[in-house]
């Protein structure tokens, strides 16, 4: 049994964990999620006494691990696969591990074999791939048969029987009656080996319950429902009455409806009613992964944006037009623009922008700067004639900073910057 | 937990690397053959010598000279069996399965200091003897007066270094940071602060420089050191008793990384 109460962890100004309050019970694989930099290494080093808790305090069994009788015969633990020396054979390290706390040498070769490592046990560790390290880490673990496992991120880099056997050893573990806790930043992973989930975001609690109960709490149920393609009044008809019966309508992409609040006995019994055909009716759950996103949304700290690639453009000769971007990349909802059209926009240098060489195709529609990749054709766009000095089809692959032309074009000249003249 | 778990263990992880191999071998090595080298040249340079230098001429310090460079291989020895745990996470294996720290740092020293007694030791003695047998008639025999003390003191000051390294090591954690630190240090700074006038006071009292007056039999004629040799070997011991306490205090503070 783990017990977190209050746990903290400041390095310096940065607040990696704060007040963190849990229990991992024995007999169970307890997930503990959350997004990269939420404080999961952190207060996993906390538990094994590797870092020194700010506020607040963690045992294991009562005892802080750093008084625990015995530690290493009551806990195991993976940290980081790669912690280990080069230069020394997989036995060796095991060997050093076990000698640490008293186990007999026969045991090595016997977590060796477990976890698959028997024939490259002579071999020096440099050697490994990551999946390989990972098995050592987990032999390590699993040295001192402890009744409490800690695994930071176990299925790194493993092959999927790696990851099935992970998984099953965790199951197998746990219903020994040891207590497993295992750190990931996959929620479908942990739906399929935890019981019980600890999410965290930004160093702090954000749910502490078991799997069941998570999914009902967080996944939305829904119903998709599909009419007749070819008779698009008959989804008119069926939207007005699901809602009028108290349901809620989206319309997807591809022309089904997504309805919540609704039965999927009701929804047959109004299409029935209002005399409309369905191609489809079929129930589905929101994914785990979904609820997960968007429970860590506000606490991710690492976000991808957008590659604007401004530091590596050329200034693009007059009349280029930037490269098409790739359909879908950069946010979601994002559509492919209609083909640039011939002779289309031969001064699309930034309108408004002034002193900024043309922005990235991938900006967000709309936002400043994104203006000279609207594919918006531009009403005023000169016809043909200035189109043979830069053809589009030039411009995908961002051309070298020799303009097709001295930029004299009125257009132009009032929006490149000084030293661009 | 029993230390003597911890010890074999450190055991096992200091025979199964290869850089304990190649340091120890190195400072093996250098120490004797340019102990050789130069104890051959003085050989040849004893007769164009001044009657002064003659008087001081010191034929078991001359064999020890190889000690200046065979002391870099002990440093980075010393350096590598601490601060390897830390460049390759190890440490985190070793503390959470070992955490009582104290334990875990003695018990790791302890290995090491006496593997590099045990190589400094049997390197002192050969040098003697192959540095004597370089100097044809001018040499010294293990029975003559302080003889017997420089040849085990030779053996003490390159353990004492490879252990002042060790204590560094654990402060610094980083490998690079404690040989960038330590090189230059036992290399050049010792050896610049000890020849000019004005600093000299202070180059004495340096680890290197006081401890090394133990290898001393004959005492130079203008020689002005506060210290005798077991006085030096004491003042580097304080040394390397500093070094070892910080390495202790931070790591029993410290969250390991």
């Amino acid at each position: 049994m783990i017990e977190a109460v209050g746990l903290t962890k400041r390095y310096g100004d940065k607040t990696a964990v704060y007040n963190l309050s849990f229990q991992v019970r024995p007999g169970a694989v307890t997930g503990f999620l959350g997004p990269n930099g939420s404080g999961k290494s952190t207060t996993m080093r906390m538990i094994l006494g590797l870092d020194n808790p700010t506020a607040g305090q963690v045992t294991i069994g009562g005892y802080p691990y750093r008084r625990l009788p015995n530690a290493p015969r009551q806990v195991g633990a993976l940290l980081d696969a790669k912690a280990v020396h080069g230069g020394r054979s997989a036995r060796n390290h095991l060997l050093s591990l076990a000698q640490l706390s008293g186990i007999p040498a026969r045991r090595v070769d016997e977590v060796l074999g477990v976890v698959g490592l028997h024939e490259v046990a002579r071999r020096r560790s440099k050697g490994f791939s990551l999946g390989m390290g990972q098995r050592l880490g987990i032999a390590a673990a699993l040295l001192g048969d402890p009744q409490v496992l800690l695994f930071d991120e176990p299925v790194n880099g493993l092959d999927p029987e790696g990851i099935l056997w992970v998984r099953n050893l965790m199951k197998a573990l746990a219903a020994e009656g040891r207590t497993v806790f295992v750190s990931s930043h996959l929620m479908s992973e942990m739906a399929l080996t935890a019981d019980h989930l600890i999410v965290i975001g930004r160093g702090q609690l954000l749910a502490d319950m078991s799997v069941t109960d998570f999914i009902s709490a967080n996944s939305a149920d829904f119903a998709r429902v599909r009419t007749p393609d070819t008779e698009p009044q008959q989804r008119e008809k069926l939207s007005a009455a699901i809602t009028e019966a108290g349901g809620h309508v989206l319309p997807e992409q591809d022309g089904a409806l997504r309805v919540t609040g609704l039965a999927l006995p009701r929804i047959s019994d109004i299409a029935h009613d209002s005399d409309v055909r369905l191609w489809e009716l079929s129930p589905h759950q929101a994914s785990l992964e979904e609820a997960y996103m968007r429970m860590t949304q506000g606490a991710v700290d690492y976000r991808s944006t957008t590659d604007q690639k401004a530091g590596l453009q050329q200034p693009l000769p007059p009349g280029a037009q930037p490269p098409v971007p790739v359909p879908g990349q950069g946010q979601p909802g994002w559509y492919a623009p209609p083909p640039p059209q011939q002779g289309g926009q031969p001064f699309a240098a930034p309108q408004g922008v002034p002193g900024q060489a043309p922005a990235g195709p991938y900006g967000a529609p709309g936002a400043p700067g994104a203006a000279p990749g609207a594919p918006a054709p531009n009403p005023y766009a000169q016809p043909a004639p200035q189109a043979p000095q830069a053809p589009p089809a030039q411009a995908p692959a961002a051309p070298p900073a020799v303009p097709a032309a001295p930029p004299t074009a009125p257009a132009a000249d009032l929006t490149k910057p000084e030293d661009a003249r | 937990m029993a230390a003597t778990q911890v010890v074999r263990s450190e055991w096992t992880k200091i025979r199964s690397v290869a850089s304990t191999v190649w340091t120890l071998s190195l400072a093996v090595v250098v120490t004797i053959a340019l102990g050789m080298l130069i104890s051959a040249l003085s050989k040849n340079e004893f007769e164009t010598m001044s009657a002064r230098d003659r008087l001081s001429f010191d034929p078991t310090f001359i064999s020890f000279a190889g000690m200046s460079l065979g002391q870099l291989a002990m440093i980075v020895f010393g350096v590598l069996v601490v601060s390897n745990e830390y460049s390759t996470g190890m440490i985190r294996a070793s503390l959470a399965a070992v955490p009582r720290r104290g334990t875990f740092l003695l018990s790791k020293l302890a290995v090491a200091t006496a593997l590099a007694l045990v190589v400094s030791m049997a390197t002192s003695f050969a040098t003697f003897f192959l540095g004597q047998a370089m100097l044809g008639e001018h040499k010294a025999s293990l029975g003559d007066d302080g003889v017997l003390r420089a040849v085990i003191g030779g053996g003490l000051y390159m353990t004492l270094i490879a252990l002042f390294s060790m204590g560094v090591a654990a402060m610094l954690r980083s490998p690079m940071l404690s040989l960038g630190i330590l090189m230059p240090f036992f290399f050049l700074i010792s050896n610049i602060l000890g020849n000019v006038d004005a600093t000299k006071k202070v180059g004495q009292f340096l680890p290197d420089q006081a401890g090394s007056r133990i290898m001393q039999v004959v005492t130079p004629l203008d020689d002005d050191t506060p210290y005798g040799p077991w006085g030096g070997l004491g003042i580097m011991a304080l040394w390397v008793i500093a070094a070892v306490v910080g390495g202790y205090v931070l790591l029993k503070r410290r969250d390991a990384q």
